[in-house]
């Protein structure tokens, strides 16, 4: 059975376009973020269940060139361990240990001192892990920047969540499979211009009126 | 498959070869079998509570990422396990060799340690072999801490699965009835995680303050408690230490009063402990 939402997606993304635009909000996001808690790197983690791996999906700051794309174990570390139990923490502090630094410094040689990780989590599943490394030093940690860590993670969840259903979405267009058809016949009629657009679209009403599904019109 | 109804067994266990003690309901003449033996003072104060008491013979279990063994701040483990389900959803526990995988069970350990220095630790490890089945494996480390028959289990760590809710609030009844207290950190994102949230587990939110007894009851649940969660100096990986915040470390911190106050009155019932813990909070009347 047809699922409906990826259809709906299907159909998107034949007119939205591509999974970039939320990629480009996931940088956005790991921007303000660095920003505004004055710190050196913030990176957002997602998860690729079938691989168990965490992958650097975006960075900003130290690393930005070379972490992009890296992948470690999903079970080991601080993002690993705040992914697996879904709970946010900041560690401050911490003296150099090779072991802790795997998730961030492998291959980079940036071993960040602190780190405050939040779950991106959607209503049932954990999508990967937000970071914000190396605040200033002399800032004590309060409980409200643990709040905006977590304002901060439901937002970035949304837009991985969104990111998720476009990446999804284009698999089933690039799959040639029963729903490809559908999104690339969006996709055509969103290209065309003025009088084509318009009787493309009349071709699509009479069309939706043969196959009986005129509810929407 | 394992027998729930266990979970009912009466925690006060009559003595073989004698009747049953009241259980279900409570005839006229039974009244003076279920006699508490403990003598309550006029007022509950933390000198009652735990004055002079280290937490020592409370076993307290440590559900979380690992625990290094050496470490200093640590000290000696009763035992640690680590916890793997297999295909056949069969639950495997193996001595753990590997330690800690993340820090943060070390740190716990460390904060229930500095608490309550007699208190017996074990490690239960239900993180690092693999991501797939975190949840199952989480199930089956609590179910088998249950089983073992801990005094106290801190679980610094939740689950947003729903389908895993049902089993784990059985889980924590069974606990409760069978007087292994559960301490639980609160999620502070506003999204629906377990067991912290189930009325029978002690569930735990940060304060800003410095003071490691300092804890406060939340009349305003389902937080119960405050504890000591922002900028707490704990072991770490390598036998180092560092310097941490989150919920996560406001628990063990209720874990190890918690040690205290069950290694002077071990009679305590879950119900009773909430109470003293109510009784000896820091912005109630015995907090002093």
């Amino acid at each position: 059975m047809t699922d409906d939402s990826e259809l709906r997606a299907a159909v998107a993304s034949g007119v939205v376009g591509s999974s970039e635009s939320f990629q480009e909000l996931l940088g956005a996001i790991v921007h303000v973020a660095r920003s505004i808690f004055g710190a050196k790197a913030s990176s957002i983690l997602l998860l690729d269940e079938e691989a168990g791996e965490l992958v650097f999906e975006a960075v900003v700051g130290e690393g930005e060139e070379s972490l992009l794309g890296t992948r470690f174990p999903a079970d080991h570390g601080i993002a690993g361990w705040v992914l697996a139990t879904r709970t946010p923490l900041v560690i401050e502090d911490v003296e150099q240990d090779p072991r802790h630094a795997r998730d961030v410094a492998e291959g980079t040689g940036y071993v960040p001192k602190g780190i405050m990780a939040a779950p991106l989590l959607t209503e049932d599943a954990a999508l990967g892990v937000l970071s914000v490394l190396d605040r200033p030093e002399q800032s004590l940690f309060s409980l409200q920047e643990m709040e905006l860590l977590g304002l901060f993670a439901n937002q970035a969840a949304i837009a991985v969540d969104l990111l998720q259903r476009a990446r999804r979405a284009e698999r089933i267009l690039q799959d040639d499979g029963d729903l490809a058809v559908v999104a690339q016949l969006a996709a055509s009629v969103d290209a065309l211009e003025d009088d084509r657009r318009e009787a493309g679209l009349r071709l699509l009403r009479a069309l939706a009126g043969t196959l009986g599904s005129s509810e929407r019109g | 498959m394992r027998d729930e109804g266990s979970s009912e067994v009466d925690a006060h266990g009559a003595e073989p070869g004698k009747r049953p003690l009241p259980a279900w309901s409570l005839p006229r003449d039974q009244a003076d079998r279920i006699a508490l033996p403990m003598e309550w003072p006029e007022r509950v104060d933390r000198e009652w509570a735990w004055g002079g008491s280290t937490g020592e013979g409370v076993r307290v279990c440590i559900l979380d990422s690992g625990v290094e063994r050496s470490h200093p701040l640590v000290g000696d483990l009763e035992s640690a396990v680590t916890i793997a389900v297999d295909e056949d959803g069969e639950t495997l526990v193996t001595d753990d060799e590997d330690g800690d995988l993340s820090g943060h069970g070390t740190a716990c350990a460390g904060i229930v340690r500095a608490v309550a220095p007699g208190s017996s630790l074990t490690s239960v490890r239900v993180l690092g072999q693999g991501f797939k089945g975190t949840g199952n494996v989480l199930l089956a480390g609590l179910r088998h801490a249950v089983e073992e028959g801990f005094d106290l289990i801190n679980m610094s760590l939740s689950t947003t699965k729903k389908p895993f809710a049902a089993i784990l609030h059985e889980l924590a009844d069974s606990a409760y009835f069978r007087r292994t207290v559960l301490v639980a950190s609160a999620h502070n994102m506003p999204v629906e995680s377990y067991p912290w949230k189930f009325s029978s587990v002690i569930s735990v939110g940060s304060h800003e303050e410095e003071d490691p007894l300092a804890f406060f009851y939340n009349p305003n649940p389902p937080v119960e408690f405050f504890a000591r969660g922002v900028g707490v100096e704990v072991p770490w990986l390598g036998g180092r230490s560092s310097v941490v915040s989150g919920n996560s470390f406001a628990t063990p911190h209720v874990t190890g009063i918690c040690a205290l106050i069950l290694a002077k009155h071990p009679e305590l019932t879950p119900f009773q402990l909430k109470n003293v813990l109510y009784l000896t909070a820091t912005n109630v009347g015995g907090g002093q």
